[in-house]
């Protein structure tokens, strides 16, 4: 059972709350009728499925009932923030790879980082959202 | 006194039981007595009980083993009724009450002879591992019924027949710090936490909180270790901070700091809960605990040695022993020896001999074991056999002697010539594992450590090991840890830690500890007698052997293969000792060998506690109508749509006889075609739109056209998901310009509403439009029939005539002194009128309805009657008729789909998609059976040509099937492949039962086929 | 009202002017399941507080902000899971997220405030939607709520977690609602009409070994 960061009522919540909706930032081509077949099909049914650091469309559905997107890291769960909808993560795939071959940044390895209901570590969550 | 009743272990003094107190108790049909304070376990071995079960696999008589939550044998079954019954309780983990009733778990008939011996017996050695998948599963035929019988012979308690007469209950808990294990390390921990401030949870799973202290013979500031306990927990009791939970479990530590903590609160006291003042309490509760920061003083299990006979009643573990006696006065034996590879064991062998009995030996595994303990043995005169071990333990039913000689650990051998020594009890300790399975369960990998000769455990963020549960088995040194540890869990959370004073120990010094597991035989592993490494699933070293020789490299293959640290165990006394003899049989070092994953429940946990007050009444919410009273009170079945309770059909009592199903709904239909009928459409999912792009939305959103829908009107829309499939579908009306109320299906509302939001949220928030659901504000009753105009006439305001309110309006105005808004909206294919009103004025305008309604015949119908009247009509159910496969040109509704509209709208692109434009996509057709007696089964297959060879190729299915009392006839709607082109010709759909039936595909309008009668 | 406003939206009061009687989602639960009666050893007293005006009001907070405090007399709570209160306790407006909050009016003024709402708020883009007939408010009452509620709810009901003047929309059960603390040792709880029973029956199951007790 996770423990969510809704960015909209700015505190954490049990995942009874919540409703996973797939992958995020799956944009609706701007022309569907000039999609291709594939295009179209891509769009509809293909999604990624990374060992490491996703981007998820989550809903505070028993709660404010807004949509927002969820950082999460598929093999230890960390979530590593959340953010609006709108907005762009801070913590990509790429950008974690980047920190740890510069050594500035400890990566939770097989660990599991979460945030605790800490204020410190609320704190920490809400600081990504900058 | 009755000879039972006497208690011959039991000391004349020590311990933490209370002897003013006897307890009468009965273990597999005799009466003993114990005391309070006492376990059951602490009581059996009190008055002698050497055999407490059989054994799962070869049926071996098995005694107490340990004093805790590892114990591998004394599985009972509790329970003096059948409703009482509790399975898989461990012995050690029970407290004695008054009138408890307790049988072995295993061994059916009896623990003394018992049919599983039988094989046992006859297969003797020859049962190696995968035995039951290599002699039973072939024929495979015969699988079941050897199934029965092994289960019932080797299976682990049962479940009892009767409802359960307690209650359970779960308890939600938000903590700063949850600290789990309250012995030195864990109180040490959780005293530093709650002086700082922290809301704190401190469990533990035994009777009384202090863990090892309660039995240690240390002085912690010159004062017995249990006097410490008890001024930490009175300051602790104090606090309003902190909670203390005794008998309480941490059986799951799941993800993000959730742990579930199975509190035991009644089950010491007796079978049943008792009444509070007159009130039903929880037996069983579970704590869901939501935790900043998680402290593991979970301690360390003690890990026997595996030697030949290991499993015979009078083999215990050390430190179980020290336990027996220290806390509850109770000496397990007469003669003892004592085999060990560290120091601390030792405690064992002086405690014996404080309690009167005789220690023959302590058997050292170390060549030249030094240290405060073992000097203290020597000055005692206790014989110490130095590098040495027990090869052998002698005996059936209880230790007779031990077989002991020196040995070379590393090159496993036995080097000197075997002793006998007579004895009735082997304590063994091949030194101490840390619990670690509590954080093996959030996924980290444990790591072994080689100084401590263990696996410490692999830690998440947030999650802090302290004391043994990492290895550090010094008290002094745990303590410190323990504080140190909720020093560092309290920064992070941005406390400060406020230092505490640690007790006084004195210093001791102990020498270090060898590494030893399975202890070597004369003979080859293979061929001497059964070395146990898994005592609660018969798992020998031998089979662990085999395992690896048969190719099983993998430490969780030779765990599937020779059950391992399965069931309820969870490899508490065996896993190392397990990994360690694979890692001798493969050549490699037991980290090389890894573990295996412990996996919740730590122990097992009572469904009870698991369901809480989700049960009975309470399983699942059952939401009701506005009229649900009414529907109560005139006799209504109820049909579950969702978690509604919708009435289903309303039978009436016919000169004395109550109408079947299939009568009542045929008097329903055919009221509702030739009088008037009211259904109580309520449960209909309604949603409220406002703002200037309402519209633009409703656009983009349904398949069809709604720029121009005026005012007053309403529209019949149909929902697709983007893959072009019908997603849902209802009718929407114009309230206002910017002003709409949409309806979606009783069971799509929910999700209909997710589905705008998500559109507006993440698609076109640019979008100025607002959702609200009103499902539960309005009531809604659906009247109709050709009478329902004269009916509604009566108690209305609202100009009924034809021309002014039309098919497909809606009206404003009073209903029986209500204001309601009414809709022409007909799902009968009658004349319908939909009456919504604020739900708290429902039952009254029901009510006057029915005043009314009795000269025009006035029948209230449920959904049965709903299905086959708008079937009849061809109207479709979205999620019956079609299942997230079926576009709205399937169903042949192109109709309400707007091609043209000029946004690309929810689902179009994917109509033109090569596979939505296939000719043989299964659609929706009418079907006649041939017979009209016949109503077919709705999910039955269709076929083409029923002589085809098996398989048949399947073409379709039926989505709805009923029986028409108006056309006299059964009737069904089917999907079949490229069915809008195959109208007139023949399917067939073979049943289960030989029966093959025949129908003609048709249309899928069975009445009024011009749709006249909604309009007049 | 203009008449610009009038065709926008529709506003009709759906509550009787003449004497008709009216059920709460509760009637249904008082019938079948009674009401215990409270005790003087009743922890937990509920009672219920039936036929309230609810409107649900959608819009930017910025835009609402100056109407909800001219027309109620109340602050528009900003902050999330807020809850304001006039001083009858009558009147509240609560956050429900961003751009939607819940307020509750003394039965019988709903219509006339939403009329009030729209005609101030003019050409904003809002919606205010009456929800009366779909939702009931009960309060608890005693020192072992914030026990019961933990029984019920994972949210954190400790006063550290949730002091007095929060309200948040929650898991209850198998089910939710909207919970609100208006004292130390009051709560409301918003219920939905048709989960009424089900929460009904909850909360005297789990209240039982607290005596408690329901005011008529």
């Amino acid at each position: 059972m996770f423990h969510i960061y809704c960015p909209y009522c700015e505190e954490l919540r049990e995942e009874e709350e919540f409703h996973p909706k797939g992958q995020a930032h799956i944009a609706r081509p701007a022309d569907p009728e000039a999609c291709s077949d594939e295009e179209w099909g891509d769009y509809l049914f293909f999604r990624d499925n990374p060992r490491g650091i996703h981007h998820e469309l989550w809903v505070h559905a028993v709660g404010c009932r807004k949509f927002f997107n969820i950082t999460r890291h598929t093999v230890t769960y960390e979530i590593l923030e959340t953010y609006k909808m709108g907005e762009q993560p801070t913590i990509t795939a790429e950008s974690l790879a980047n920190r740890e071959a510069q050594g500035s940044v400890q990566v939770a390895g097989s660990g599991q980082q979460t945030v605790g209901a800490s204020n410190a570590s609320v704190a920490s969550v809400k600081g990504v959202k900058a | 006194m009755n000879k039972s009743l006497k208690q011959p272990n039991r000391l004349k003094e020590g311990g933490r039981i209370d002897r003013s107190r006897k307890l009468s108790f009965t273990f597999n049909g005799k009466r003993y007595q114990g005391h309070a304070g006492d376990t059951l376990a602490s009581a059996l071995l009190a008055n002698g009980v050497d055999v407490v079960n059989r054994s799962f696999k070869y049926s071996r008589p098995r005694g107490i083993v340990a004093a805790s939550a590892e114990e591998p044998n004394a599985l009972v079954q509790l329970g003096s009724t059948e409703a009482a019954q509790v399975p898989n309780v461990r012995a050690t983990q029970q407290a004695l009450f008054e009138g408890l009733v307790a049988r072995s778990t295993n061994g059916w008939p009896s623990v003394q002879r018992d049919m599983m011996g039988m094989i046992g017996k006859l297969s003797g050695s020859l049962m190696p591992p995968g035995f039951y998948y290599k002699t039973f599963m072939a024929p495979a035929s015969m699988w079941m019924t050897y199934e029965k019988y092994i289960r019932k012979g080797a299976g682990l308690g049962r479940s009892p027949m009767e409802p359960d007469p307690d209650i359970y209950d779960h308890l939600h808990q938000n903590c700063d710090v949850l600290v789990i294990g309250a012995g030195p390390t864990g109180l040490a921990a959780a005293l530093t936490a709650a002086r700082s401030g922290a809301r704190v949870i401190l469990c533990d799973e035994q009777e009384e909180l202090g863990g090892s202290l309660l039995d240690s013979r240390e002085l912690l500031d010159h004062q017995p270790a249990a006097q410490w306990v008890a001024q930490v927990l009175e300051e602790l009791a104090g606090l309003d901070n902190v909670t203390l939970l005794p008998r309480t479990t941490a059986n799951g530590y799941h993800d993000h700091h959730f742990v579930t903590l199975h509190e035991r609160r009644t089950e010491h006291l007796g079978e049943t809960a008792s009444l509070k003042g007159g009130h039903r309490t929880a037996r069983s509760r579970m704590h869901r605990v939501r935790a900043g920061q998680v402290l593991l003083a979970t301690g360390a299990h003690e890990r026997p040695l595996v030697y030949a006979g290991n499993d015979v009643p009078g083999n215990l573990l050390a430190g179980a022993v020290s336990t027996y006696i220290r806390r509850y006065g109770v000496v397990p034996g007469r003669r003892l020896v004592l085999s060990t590879t560290n120091d601390h064991a030792y405690r064992a062998a002086l405690d014996w001999q404080d309690a009167g009995r005789e220690v023959v030996a302590i058997v050292d595994a170390r060549s030249a074991p030094t240290g405060d303990l073992v000097a203290q043995a020597r000055e005692r005169g206790i014989r110490i056999i130095d590098g040495a071990a027990v090869l052998e333990a002698k005996g059936g039913t209880r230790v007779t002697g031990a077989r002991v000689a020196t040995i070379d650990a590393e090159a496993f051998k036995v080097t000197g010539q075997a002793e006998t020594l007579d004895c009735d009890t082997i304590a063994s300790s091949g030194g101490y594992s840390p619990v670690i399975h509590l954080a093996s369960h959030t996924g980290a990998r444990p790591t072994w450590n080689e100084a401590i000769l263990g696996f410490v455990p692999g830690l998440v963020k947030g999650v802090h090991a302290a004391g043994s549960a990492r290895g550090i088995h010094d008290l002094a040194e745990g303590l410190a840890d323990g504080v140190a540890m909720a020093a560092r869990a309290l920064e992070t959370l941005g406390l400060s830690a406020r230092a505490i004073e640690l007790p006084q120990i004195d210093a001791r010094h102990e020498g270090a500890a060898c590494a030893l597991y399975q202890v070597p035989h004369e003979k080859p592993t293979l061929r001497a007698p059964k070395q146990f490494v898994d005592l609660q699933n018969d798992v020998t070293a031998a089979a662990i052997e085999i395992a690896t020789r048969e190719g099983f490299e993998s430490i969780e293959h030779v765990k599937r293969y020779t059950a391992m640290g399965f069931g309820t165990d969870q490899g508490k006394l065996g896993n190392i000792n397990g990994m360690a003899i694979a890692a001798r049989c493969l050549g490699k070092s037991i980290p090389e060998v890894g573990t295996t994953v412990f996996r919740p429940n730590y122990t097992p946990v009572t469904f009870g506690a698991i369901v809480g007050r989700h049960c009975r009444e309470l399983f699942d919410p059952e939401r009701y109508t506005a009229l649900h009273q009414w529907h109560v009170e005139h006799g209504a079945e109820f049909e579950d749509v969702g978690q509604w309770k919708r009435p289903w059909y309303f039978p009436q009592t016919v000169n004395g006889k109550q109408e079947t199903m299939h009568e009542a709904v045929a008097r329903e239909c055919l009221a509702v075609r030739e009088k008037v009928g009211i259904l109580d459409a309520s449960t209909l999912g309604k949603i409220d739109i406002q703002g200037p792009d309402a519209r633009e939305f409703l656009n983009r959103i349904y398949t069809n056209k709604w720029l121009k829908l005026e005012v007053g009107r309403a529209r019949y829309g149909l929902m697709c998901k983007d893959d072009g499939m019908l997603m849902d579908d209802g009718t929407t009306s114009c309230l206002g310009e910017n002003h709409f109320l949409m309806t979606t299906t009783t069971g799509g509302a929910a999700g209909v509403m997710e589905w705008l939001e998500l559109w507006h949220q993440t698609e076109w928030p640019e979008l100025q439009v607002y959702f609200t659901s009103v499902t539960d504000h309005w009531a809604t009753m659906t009247v109709t029939g050709p009478e329902a105009r004269n009916l509604l006439a009566e108690i209305t305001d609202i100009d009924l005539s034809r021309d002014t309110f039309k098919f497909m309006d809606w009206r404003e105005g009073k209903v029986a002194g209500v204001p309601a808004r009414v809709f022409r909206i007909s799902f009968t294919g009658e004349l319908a009128y939909e009456i919504n009103v604020q739900a708290n004025y429902a039952m009254h305008v029901w009510k006057i309805l029915f005043e009314h309604g009795d000269k025009y015949g006035l029948t209230p119908y449920g959904t049965e009657t709903m299905h086959v009247l708008r079937a009849e009509k061809g109207f479709i159910i979205a999620g019956q008729d079609s299942d997230g496969s079926v576009t709205p040109e399937d169903l042949g509704m192109q109709w309400a789909v707007g091609y043209d509209k000029p946004f690309s709208w929810v689902g179009k692109r994917a109509l033109s998609r090569s596979d939505t434009r296939r000719t043989d996509r299964k659609q929706l057709v009418g079907l006649r059976p041939k017979d009209p007696t016949v109503v077919l089964e709705e999910g039955a297959q269709i076929v083409f040509d029923p002589d085809h060879a098996i398989p048949m190729p399947m073409v379709g299915h039926v989505t709805s099937s009923y029986y028409s009392p108006t056309l006299g006839s059964g009737f069904a709607l089917a999907v079949v492949k490229g069915g809008h082109h195959r109208m007139g010709e023949t399917v067939y759909l073979p049943m289960a039962n030989g029966q093959t039936h025949a129908a003609e595909i048709v249309g899928t309008i069975f009445y009024d086929r011009k749709g006249e009668r909604q309009h007049v | 009202m203009s008449e610009h406003t009038a065709t926008w939206a529709n506003v009709y009061d759906v509550r009787p002017k003449s004497d008709v009687p009216a059920e709460s989602p509760l009637a249904w639960s008082y019938h079948d399941s009674g009401r215990p009666n409270v005790g003087a050893n009743s922890r937990v007293v509920m009672r219920e507080r039936a036929m309230l005006g609810h409107l649900i009001l959608r819009g930017g907070a910025i835009v609402l902000d100056d109407v909800v405090r001219q027309v109620l007399g109340l602050p528009l709570p900003a902050r999330p899971n807020s809850l304001s209160l006039d001083e009858s306790g009558e009147r509240s407006i609560q956050w429900l997220s961003p751009d939607e909050w819940l307020v509750i009016v003394p039965g019988g003024e709903e219509c006339e405030l939403e009329g009030t709402l729209r005609e101030a708020l003019g050409d904003a883009h809002y919606a205010i939607v009456n929800v009366s007939g779909g939702q009931t408010l009960l309060e608890l009452e005693g020192d072992k709520v914030c026990e019961l509620l933990m029984k019920s709810t994972p949210y954190d009901v400790h006063p550290m977690a949730f002091p007095v003047g929060k309200g948040v929309t929650t898991v209850f059960a198998k089910s939710s609602l909207i919970l609100r603390r208006v004292g130390e040792t009051r709560w409301e709880l918003v219920l939905r009409r048709s989960f009424a029973d089900y929460l009904y029956r909850w909360l005297l199951d789990a209240g039982e070994e607290y005596a408690i007790g329901v005011e008529a």
